[in-house]
């Protein structure tokens, strides 16, 4: 009885047949954009924040509803000194670096692995993903970096550490399973072409979802690292983007103390340092360049990720 | 018959084979050497664990100083055991990863076929977008977009509380609603993130048996019951051994960087892999007894991955990760 109602109900309304009633779809609406605005909420705070008045804040705090706005945060990073441009130089640098050469890694590892007439390639499966079982932990990691590698207050300390990702390994092993027929393989290698000549000219280019894939997960990666310049970073000159962040973060004081950071013209306004809407502002143009990525590269990532969990 | 055409043009069959396996080699060879620097070489510093690690004076370098400390035994482990401290941060990993597990597994299960039972695919994607975000951010933004709500003076909770006449609480000196603070964060990181790989999955079912089913008078609650939770099974049993795996694991940058290294909090925010950073940064304890903590961590991270896995392979063989 009930159930003809309901049904009768959604044909009128022009609803398909076995979806599900209109009241659970509000529902479902409900629960479902309240989580979502949970998510993206605190970064909208941030940015009203970063546009608030030093005056707005001395006076109601942070609030979605400032009585004063102000560019002058905005207008304060500009004055700012070398650190900030450098750790933005750094950030960028690392990111792009990082990214290539990890990538690079990536796909000659898992290429040879997909290779089932390769010889060695059970041993160098179980190499790599041993890894992922068992390891010496943080401890020893950090000393044979440090004291062994020599990874410590160079760029390569910024690099190195996260090079390879032996998820990431699986994640592009898979793709080429699903996505390159092995006849392609033997039909280069009966052309003459050495293995070098068909992975770049004829395996890449047919793989590119799958790398574009990888290259996002590594260049986020990179880009929000901020852990590896804890442990093996102190000059200041190393920092990046997200370590600057942390060091504001766990110093209050560091905008006002550190001389490299304020510049030299802003030092001379720094009693109305507008402190708090700058370091927002600052976080700001932390995620802003993912922000804007992000619709974009979506797809990518959810293609990987759904690839390397599903059939890994 | 490629094969026949292979043999046929090079000119002896063994040396083409050994160049194929050569190159390939070399293909392997960049990032072989940066596991075995980076990932294997660590693993004889475990032996840094059963040492009273001291600085070899004469010839200061990593090897020297394991070699020339002295055999300890398990004396360095002994702390983990006896401390109240370490009990209350193996506690602590534990409680924590227990229940985000169970947590994100209901919540992100939960999430996944709401977002496809959504008639309006515009509107399913948007959600998506928006709940997928918070993945790509760290932790120390994260811990950014906190200090925006709880910070003493200015963030927007206490200053709600103030006016409203409460008590205004000082949400970085009191412990107490930290557990619930730090399952919110990880919920908002990654619930978004794994309800995506199960829509992916859901998505994958074949679609006849839904209708099948609904032409077979099986309500929804039953088609979910009955057709999309046994397809869902094999990925949930191996997303669920892996985080078993990492139970003794903790997401670092959560719990350093959220409580922003407030004293008073430590005995709610203290785990594992905090304090094994703490340890060796401010060289409060000694290396031994970070390395211990450390293998600790390992070893009975892989006896629980074992476990668990050779506890689904009784039960169901095809669901087992290996």
């Amino acid at each position: 009885m009930d159930k003809n109602k309901v049904m009768s109900m959604n044909r009128r309304i022009g609803r398909r047949l076995n979806s599900i009633s209109l009241p659970s779809e509000i529902l479902i609406n409900i629960v479902l954009a309240l989580f979502c605005l949970m998510c993206i909420i605190p970064f909208i705070f941030v940015i009203i924040i970063s546009f608030t008045s030093s005056e707005s804040i001395r006076q109601i705090g942070f609030s979605f509803t400032p009585v004063q706005w102000s560019m002058d945060a905005y207008n304060f990073i500009l004055k700012l000194g070398d650190q900030l441009w450098r750790s933005y130089y750094n950030s960028i640098l690392i990111t792009v670096i990082g990214t290539v050469i990890s990538v690079l890694i990536t796909i000659l590892y898992a290429y040879a692995l997909f290779r089932k007439d390769f010889k060695l390639r059970g041993f160098f499966m179980f190499f790599c993903f041993f890894t992922m079982l068992f390891g010496g932990g943080l401890a020893p990691t950090y000393y044979v970096c440090k004291l062994m590698l020599g990874l410590s207050d160079n760029y390569a300390a910024l690099v190195v550490p996260m090079l390879l990702n032996p998820f990431n390994v699986i994640i592009m092993r898979t793709f080429f399973q699903t996505s390159v027929p092995t006849e392609l393989i033997e039909a280069s290698a009966i052309d003459g072409g050495g293995e070098y000549y068909t992975f770049f000219k004829i395996i890449v280019p047919i793989s590119k979802p799958g790398i574009a894939t990888i290259a996002l997960l590594n260049s986020i990666a990179y880009w929000n690292e901020w852990f590896i310049p804890l442990l093996y970073v102190r000059d200041a000159k190393f920092f990046p983007l997200q370590y600057l962040l942390y060091r504001m973060q766990s110093q209050a004081d560091f905008l006002a103390k550190n001389a490299s950071m304020i510049g030299p013209e802003a030092s001379k306004m720094i009693a109305n340092l507008p402190e708090h809407s700058l370091r927002m502002a600052l976080v700001v143009l932390v995620v802003l360049p993912i922000a804007c990525a992000y619709p974009f590269f979506q797809r990518y990532i959810i293609s990987g990720l759904t690839i390397g969990s599903v059939k890994g | 018959m490629s094969k026949s055409l292979a043999t046929l043009k090079s000119p002896s069959r063994g040396f083409a084979k050994r160049k194929k396996t050569l190159l390939l080699i070399t293909m392997v060879l960049p990032g072989a050497i940066w596991l075995f620097l980076l990932r294997y070489v660590p693993l004889f510093g475990i032996l840094i664990a059963f040492k009273d690690y001291k600085i070899f004076s004469k010839a200061p370098n990593l090897w020297n100083n394991i070699i020339h400390s002295e055999w300890v035994g398990f004396d360095n482990f002994k702390f983990l055991f006896t401390s109240t401290d370490s009990l209350k941060m193996i506690k602590n990993t534990l409680g924590y990863n227990a229940l985000w597990i169970a947590l994100g597994l209901v919540i992100s299960v939960s999430f996944a076929i709401m977002l496809s039972q959504l008639t309006k695919k515009f509107i399913a994607k948007t959600y998506q977008t928006l709940m997928f975000f918070p993945y790509f951010l760290s932790w120390i933004v994260a811990s950014y977009f906190l200090l925006a709500f709880l910070d003493k003076t200015r963030g927007m909770i206490p200053n709600l509380q103030q006016d409203l006449g409460m008590q205004v609480t000082d949400w970085y000196n009191t412990p107490g609603p930290w557990p619930i603070i730090l399952t919110l964060a990880n919920l908002w990181k990654y619930v978004g993130y794994s309800s995506i790989l199960y829509l992916a999955a859901i998505t994958g079912i074949d679609s006849s048996q839904y209708e099948a089913a609904s032409i077979d008078g099986a309500s929804k609650w039953q088609q979910i019951r009955y057709i999309t939770l046994p397809n869902l099974k094999p990925m949930i049993i191996i997303l669920f051994i892996m985080n078993v795996s990492k139970i003794f694991n903790s997401d670092f940058g959560l719990f350093f960087t959220l409580p922003m290294n407030s004293g008073p909090l430590i005995p709610v925010t203290q785990t594992i892999d905090t304090y094994v950073y703490r340890v060796l940064m401010t060289n409060a304890g000694n290396p031994g007894m970070s390395t211990a903590a450390s293998l600790f961590q390992n070893l009975v991270g892989f006896l629980c991955l074992m476990g668990a896995n050779s506890i689904v392979r009784k039960v169901d063989e095809d669901s087992s990760l290996f």
